[in-house]
This record gives C-alpha cells, sequence and structure tokens, in this order.
C-alpha cells in the first residue's frame, strides 16, 4: 500500500504538476494573441450599451 | 410561443405541471404530519402542505387574472425584461440582511452576557450561530445573488428571462427553503456540519428549486443576442453549478424515516471531515466569491461606466479561480486526523490562490482608472471599491492562515471568526449593498436613491463596525492561541482553559459594539431603499451622475 | 439554414462552457476525497474501537441536536501544549463510526475528543444544568431542559438500523435489543449488565444523573452523559505505539 502511495505521489509531483502547468500556459497565451483583442474589448462593453 | 392574437385562454404545461405537484407535495406532507416522529417535524410537514396549497390556490388565481398570451419577449424590438421575480428577491434579501446581522449580533451578546441564553432551548448559542450563518450567507447572500444574476443575465443577454412560473419558484421556493432551514435550528433540526446545517428533507427541496434556478439561468443564456457571454454570466454559471455539485456530495445522507427529520450521513469520520471541508471552504468560494465577483464584473463598470479594466484577465481569473479554489479545503483540518498528504496540498494550493485572488481585485479596482473622483462624489461605488479592497485583505490574509505553522497558532481561536468577518462583512457585504443601491432605482425605474447622504452614513458606520469588529477578533485569537500554548517557568501549562475565555471578554464587547454599528448602518439602508421605492418617480432626487467623459 | 446553424454553435458554446467548468471543479475533489476511501492508511489500525451504544448514540444526537460543535471541538492535534491539556493526540480511527463527525472548528470552550472519564458524572449534571455553578468564568449556556425532558427511545432501533445499513457493524441483535440496551446502560441492572457488556465492551453502566433508579425514565441528560463519558475512552494509550500508524 505505501507503494500505490508513493507511485501516485511522484506522478502527480512531476508529470502532474508539468501538465497542469502547461494548461495554465497555453490558457494564458490563447487569451493574450493579439486577434483577439477586438472581441474582447468588444465584449467589455457589454454592460454599457444596454438601451 | 407565438399565439396569435384572440387565441383562446388555456394553462400553460408549466401552471398544470407545478399546480399537481404542490397538490401531490401537499398531500404527501399531510400524511407525514400525521404520522412524523416528532413535533417539531409534523409542524414543518404542516407548514410545506400550507404553502403548497397556498399556491396551487394562487397558480389558478393567477390564471383567471393574466392575459391569454404570455408576455412578449420583445416589445418594440426591446427585450421585454422580467423584473418581478427580482424586485421579489431584492426585498428578500434586504429582509434577511437585517435578520441575520441582529441574530448576529445577539449571539455575539451571548457570549459576552452568558444569561442572554436564558435557560431556552431555541435562543441558546449553539442554536442561534447557526441561525446567523445560514441567515446571513444563504438568506441574504443567496437572495442578492439570485437577484444580481437574473438582472445580469437578461441585460447581458439582451433577453427575457426563460420561464413564466420558473423565476417565480426559483424566488420563493428558495426563501421557503430558508425559512424551514432556519426553524428547524431553532426547533433542534440539523445535521450539525457546519453551514451544511438543514436536514435532509431541505436538502431535497433546495435541490429541486437549485435545478430550476439553473435550467432558468442557461435557458436565458441560450436564449441570447449577443454572440459573446458576458465574463459576469461565466462567473454566476460557475456558482450555480459548482455550489450543486457541492450541495449534493455534502448532504449524501439517508434519512431514519420518512417520518423523521434526522438522517445520517453516508460519509464517516475523517472522510466526512474531508467532504465536509471540500464543501465548506468552496461555499466560501463560489457562493461567497464566484457569485459575488459576478456582481463585480457587472456593477462596478456599470456605474463607474467604463469598461472592465483587461477583459483577458478576467478571463484568465475565472478559469484559474474555479480550478485552484476546489483544492483548498483541507486547510481547515490542519494537524488533524486527516492524512497529511492532503493537508500539504490543501495548504499549497490555498497559497496559490492568493495570485487570481489578486488578479481579480486589480481588475475591479483598476475599472475605476481615470475616473478616481467618482471615489468621492458617488458613496455607492465607493462601497463597492472598498468591498474589493476587503476582498484583497481577506485573501491575503486566508493564504497566511493556511500555511500550517500560522494555522496551529489561528486554528480553533477568534481569529478564524475575524477573518471570515472581513471577507462576509467588507466584501460579501459591501459588493451587495452596492449592487442592491444601484439595482433598487433601476427596477421600480426611480431617476436615483432617496439619499445619497444615507449611503454616506450607511458607508462610514458599518466601516467603523468592520473595523472594530475585525481588530477585535484578531487581538482576540492571536491572544488566546498564544495563551493557550503559553508554558510557566517550572514548564507547566500557564493558563487554564478557562483563563482564557475569561481574557475574551472585552474582544467579545468590542466585536458586539461593531456588530451594532454594522446593524445601524443596515437599517439606514433599508430606509433609503423603501423611501427610493415608496417616492413617485417625479420627486426622487437626482443622483449625481456626472455624463461619461473621455480618460485623459 | 445558416442561421440555425449560427445559433446551434452558440448553444454548444454556452453548453460547452458549463461542461468545461465541471471539469475544472471536479479535479481538485476527486484528488482529494476519492484517495481516502482507497489508501488504507487513512484509518489506522487499533484495538478497541467499537460502535456507539444506544444510549451513548442517542446522547450524540443530543449534542448534534444542540450545536455543540459551534464551541467544542473533538479533535486534540500532535502539538505539545493540546496533548499535554488534552491528552493523547486524535486518530482518525477512533472517529471511524461518527456521522457526521464533530471534529469541530472553533474552541469557544475546550476540546471535548477526549473528555470521558476527566469529570463525574455529577460534575456533568451541574455544569449541564448551571455551568456557572462549577466553573465561574464560564460563557456555556445552561443546558436546564436536558435533565427535565424524557429521553425518546421510541425510535433507536430504525436508528441503529440505518447505521447498519451505511456500514456500521451492529449486528441483528444489537438492532434487536436497542432499546432495552438504552434503559439498561441508564438504569445498571447487573443480570443484564453482562449482555450488554458482550456487545458493546467497556461500557459505562450506571445511572447517569442519580434519578432514572428512582423515577425509572431516562432523560436526556442521561444520553448525553453517557456519550461524553465515553468520548476519547476507546483506546488504551498505554498500549498504542505512536509509530505503528506513520503516514
Amino acid at each position: 500500500m505505501p507503494d500505490t502511495y508513493r507511485a501516485v505521489a511522484e506522478f502527480a509531483q512531476s508529470w502532474g504538476l508539468l501538465y497542469f502547468f502547461a494548461v495554465f500556459v497555453v490558457v494564458v497565451l490563447l487569451v493574450m494573441r493579439p486577434s483577439r483583442k477586438q472581441r474582447y474589448d468588444r465584449a467589455a462593453r457589454l454592460p454599457l450599451n444596454e438601451d | 410561443m407565438a399565439n396569435p392574437t384572440g387565441v383562446r385562454k388555456s394553462f400553460t404545461h408549466g401552471e398544470i405541471g407545478l399546480a399537481i405537484a404542490l397538490s401531490v407535495l401537499a398531500l404527501f406532507s399531510l400524511i407525514v404530519a400525521g404520522k412524523a416522529h416528532s413535533s417539531a417535524y409534523s409542524f414543518h410537514a404542516i407548514l410545506f402542505a400550507a404553502v403548497s396549497a397556498y399556491f396551487v390556490y394562487k397558480i389558478i388565481d393567477r390564471f383567471h387574472s393574466r392575459p391569454a398570451e404570455l408576455p412578449a419577449l420583445e416589445i418594440d424590438g426591446k427585450p421585454n425584461y422580467n423584473y418581478g421575480p427580482i424586485k421579489f428577491a431584492t426585498i428578500a434579501a434586504l429582509f434577511w440582511g437585517i435578520a441575520g446581522f441582529t441574530v448576529g449580533l445577539y449571539a455575539a451578546l451571548e457570549l459576552a452576557f452568558p444569561l442572554l441564553n436564558f435557560d431556552l432551548p431555541w435562543i441558546s448559542f449553539g442554536r442561534i450561530r447557526p441561525l446567523h450563518t445560514s441567515a446571513v450567507i444563504f438568506a441574504f447572500g443567496g437572495n442578492v445573488l439570485v437577484a444580481t444574476s437574473f438582472y445580469v443575465v437578461q441585460r447581458t443577454c439582451r433577453a427575457r428571462m426563460v420561464g413564466d412560473l420558473a423565476p417565480w419558484f426559483v424566488v420563493i421556493g428558495y426563501n421557503f427553503f430558508i425559512v424551514i432551514a432556519g426553524t428547524g435550528y431553532l426547533l433542534g433540526i440539523t445535521q450539525s456540519k457546519e453551514y451544511a446545517e438543514p436536514e435532509w428533507y431541505s436538502d431535497l427541496w433546495l435541490t429541486i428549486v437549485w435545478v430550476v434556478y439553473l435550467i432558468v439561468f442557461m435557458g436565458t443564456i441560450l436564449r441570447r443576442k449577443e454572440p459573446h457571454i458576458y465574463v459576469a454570466n461565466w462567473f454566476f454559471l460557475g456558482f450555480i453549478l459548482t455550489i450543486a455539485v457541492l450541495h449534493l456530495g455534502n448532504n449524501a445522507a439517508i434519512p431514519v424515516s420518512v417520518f423523521s427529520s434526522k438522517s445520517y450521513i453516508v460519509w464517516a469520520g475523517v472522510q466526512d471531515a474531508m467532504v465536509q471541508w471540500w464543501y465548506g471552504h468552496n461555499a466560501v468560494g463560489f457562493f461567497l466569491t464566484a457569485g459575488f465577483l459576478g456582481i463585480m464584473y457587472y456593477f462596478i463598470p456599470k456605474r463607474a461606466d467604463r469598461p472592465v479594466y483587461s477583459y483577458r484577465l478576467s478571463i484568465i481569473h475565472f478559469w484559474s479561480l474555479i480550478f485552484l479554489y476546489i483544492w483548498a479545503g483541507p486547510h481547515h483540518l490542519h494537524y488533524t486526523a486527516l492524512p497529511d498528504w492532503a493537508q500539504t496540498l490543501g495548504m499549497t494550493f490555498s497559497v496559490m490562490l492568493w495570485m487570481p485572488s489578486w488578479g481579480g481585485m486589480i481588475n475591479g479596482i483598476m475599472t475605476l482608472s481615470g475616473a478616481w473622483d467618482k471615489l468621492r462624489t458617488d458613496p455607492v461605488i465607493r462601497m463597492m471599491v472598498v468591498s474589493v479592497a476587503f476582498y484583497g485583505m481577506s485573501t491575503f490574509e486566508g493564504p497566511l492562515m493556511s500555511v500550517k505553522v500560522v494555522n496551529s497558532l489561528s486554528h480553533y481561536t477568534d481569529w478564524t471568526i475575524g477573518h471570515v468577518h472581513s471577507g462576509a462583512l467588507g466584501w460579501v457585504a459591501y459588493i451587495s449593498f452596492g449592487a442592491i443601491y444601484c439595482l433598487v432605482p433601476w427596477l421600480w425605474n426611480r431617476k436615483g436613491l432617496y439619499s445619497l447622504k444615507l449611503v454616506e452614513w450607511h458607508f462610514w458606520l458599518s466601516s467603523l463596525g468592520i473595523v472594530l469588529y475585525i481588530t477585535s477578533m484578531w487581538v482576540a485569537g492571536i491572544l488566546q492561541g498564544l495563551m493557550w500554548r503559553a508554558y510557566n517557568s517550572l514548564g507547566f501549562l500557564e493558563y487554564s482553559f478557562v483563563e482564557t475565555v475569561e481574557a475574551m471578554h472585552p474582544f467579545y464587547l468590542i466585536r458586539a459594539l461593531g456588530g451594532l454599528l454594522f446593524l445601524t448602518g443596515a437599517v439606514l439602508m433599508v430606509y433609503n431603499i423603501w423611501k427610493t421605492i415608496a417616492s413617485p418617480e417625479a420627486s426622487a432626487v437626482p443622483e449625481a451622475r456626472p455624463a461619461m467623459v473621455p480618460a485623459e | 439554414m445558416s442561421a440555425w446553424a449560427k445559433h446551434q454553435i452558440l448553444e454548444t458554446n454556452a453548453i460547452l462552457l458549463m461542461i468545461g467548468a465541471l471539469i475544472v471543479i471536479s479535479i481538485g475533489g476527486i484528488v482529494e476525497i476519492v484517495p481516502l476511501f482507497y489508501l488504507k492508511n487513512t484509518i489506522e489500525t487499533v484495538d478497541g474501537v467499537r460502535p456507539y451504544t444506544p444510549l451513548e448514540l442517542a446522547g450524540r444526537n443530543i449534542y448534534v441536536r444542540e450545536g455543540c460543535y459551534n464551541c467544542h471541538s473533538q479533535m486534540v492535534r500532535p502539538l505539545r501544549d493540546e496533548v499535554e491539556r488534552y491528552g493523547h493526540y486524535s486518530l482518525a480511527a477512533e472517529s471511524m463510526y461518527d456521522r457526521p463527525f464533530q471534529w469541530g472548528s472553533k474552541r469557544t470552550g475546550p476540546d471535548l475528543a477526549r473528555v470521558g472519564g476527566k469529570y463525574s458524572d455529577t460534575w456533568h449534571l451541574d455544569h449541564l444544568n448551571d455551568p456557572r455553578s462549577v466553573i465561574p468564568a464560564s460563557i456555556m449556556p445552561s443546558y436546564r431542559w436536558l435533565a427535565e425532558t424524557e429521553l425518546d427511545i421510541t425510535y433507536l432501533d430504525e436508528d441503529l438500523m440505518v447505521q447498519k445499513a451505511l456500514g456500521v457493524p451492529y449486528t441483528d441483535e444489537m438492532i434487536e435489543n436497542a432499546k432495552r440496551d438504552a434503559v439498561i446502560q441508564g438504569t445498571l441492572d447487573p443480570v443484564e449488565a453482562d449482555d450488554l457488556l458482550a456487545r458493546y465492551p467497556n461500557a459505562n453502566i450506571r445511572d447517569f444523573t442519580g434519578t432514572v433508579t428512582a423515577s425509572g425514565r431516562l432523560t436526556e441528560a442521561d444520553a448525553l452523559i453517557a456519550y461524553l463519558q465515553s468520548l476519547g475512552t476507546a483506546i488504551d494509550f498505554n498500549l498504542y505505539d505512536d509509530n505503528a500508524n506513520i503516514r
């Protein structure tokens, strides 16, 4: 049983960490890419453009 | 849906379905009331029967007075927004707010003067403390969330809310849940799981209400005219979804019998502890944070008349916040019998949580950049910005307290109570007050609030109250923690437990004074709102709302 | 046709947002909760922990009803001052039959995880009736009604049945005798005490409030005191090896 624990812990602390960090970087890049600017500027004005 | 005019009036599916469901519920409740194991449960069953029967009557009554056609989705090309249920929830929020703050003040006074328990079961501290927490979190906060989410989702989607009876079912059903839960505590019906005290039948009822809430909210988003879903709705959706998951997980229980209010939770001991604080901390994370961030992302830009500082940041804020929050629960169980690996995970993620929290805080406050003068001229926006500042403060204090060494001192003490209240009074209540001050003139079609001067008074009285509350609890908590672990020169524990209780007395008094000031401010708000609604439109005092000036 | 296609994409986006959020919020909970049911070292292997007797369980339900967790924890942390003040730090095994767990989060009053056997029954009764009669500076409410209210044991067997369904090792014999066992434990009938002890080893059997023998009726205070006196007494820590369950 302690081996299961160790195996899971080691996997989480190496590949798991790397995976979540990579996902985070991808999300940031996707959100930050310049082509999105216009879309987000429009979205940000949504509450203000009401009738 | 698009009936030609002059069509014969007939019951909608919703009317028939709800009337039948409520009739069945009323009959069933009567049977339960007759065979209930305890008089308290019997009382609740009778309440269920009476309220269900009353609303069957109301549905039929409403049918006779309503026009044949349901309200149009649009009038003259503009969305025909549904404000009725929102008005109901707003008023309910004000009522429960005053009730919850008052009970909190009384509970605080009981700790200072135990005689106030009067040897009566239903007002003993152990029963009214959950009444206070549920009243402020679920009754006050919950009604604010329902009201604002229904408002924001309609306005930013440019669409009328889905459903005819469904939104009413949500607001009335939710408030009925609160009545059942609250009276239950006073009568001794409780699961004694913190912030999840309602027993199995209240939980079941809330589940039904919540599913309808999700359907109405999602349905309105699906009906939207705008291609983009505004970020405030993301936060509201995250809140509704996660609370559903947490509620089901933490309240998985088997009743002793359908005739008994008592149930036993399916989890036991250490697993129950983990599930409870997975729930408990995310009640903070999703009910008291994500939901109210939805309010922040709509009401601050709207009131300041400028778009949110960075829309990109708000998206990163959303995903990182909901991902990280869920992990933080075990920090409530440091040094307990919960395995160390879980404690370490909880601590690590709690510390990381500091980042998205402050990202959101910066985003909220910086929305005012270029319009800082509004902090001086508009007390409503000041209230909301100060609330975001408090959000920043308590989301810094939280990660700090989740570090194991700090927690070994702070846990079990009043420091925790102080921390919770800097978030609850400073962040949740202030952003709610701000939203209500904005919402009421919009909903009731008034030019502005009755008196901005009263808002000023509300702001300063309650700010002083918060400062007294949290500083006294900081000192009390740290003092208590240090006294518990103090040793004398001979190596014995310096203080008996009761000496540490005695030392708390002055701080309990200061805390009660802080609570009194906060309550007084809220009473001023209710008066102000009442006058705003009661004043005929023409005589409403025009509000200082300067025209938009481009930022230099 | 094109309007339909456009509408469909919008719909799927909202649904996608919902599913995405659901996945993101599920990960943390799954990682932290699921292993607790599978890793065997989560709950220590120890001797002595048994399910509550019917009377203790009734008392525990009163503890739950009155919301005692609001001020009292039941979790001694492995810190020097706590171990000296309250006793051996709490083990997960000690609350393995607790539904719900009552570890608490606040100590307005002291921890109760090991309060069993520390005070006499009379002290507990006085303390419940009027806390300030025994501890002048106490801020606890008086719980006078407990000693005045007869304990309702009508449905005690149903309580045990539900617990059994949830995995607590109550036997059919225990369920059958639940109500009788409650009365026996609270009145001290020497003939039947052996039966009870066989079912629930080390149970305290006596007239906890000192009024049952005369009046013939159990009160809620009897049940609560029976519960309190059992707290933290299951394991003999003279025999327990702290290193046996390092996690």
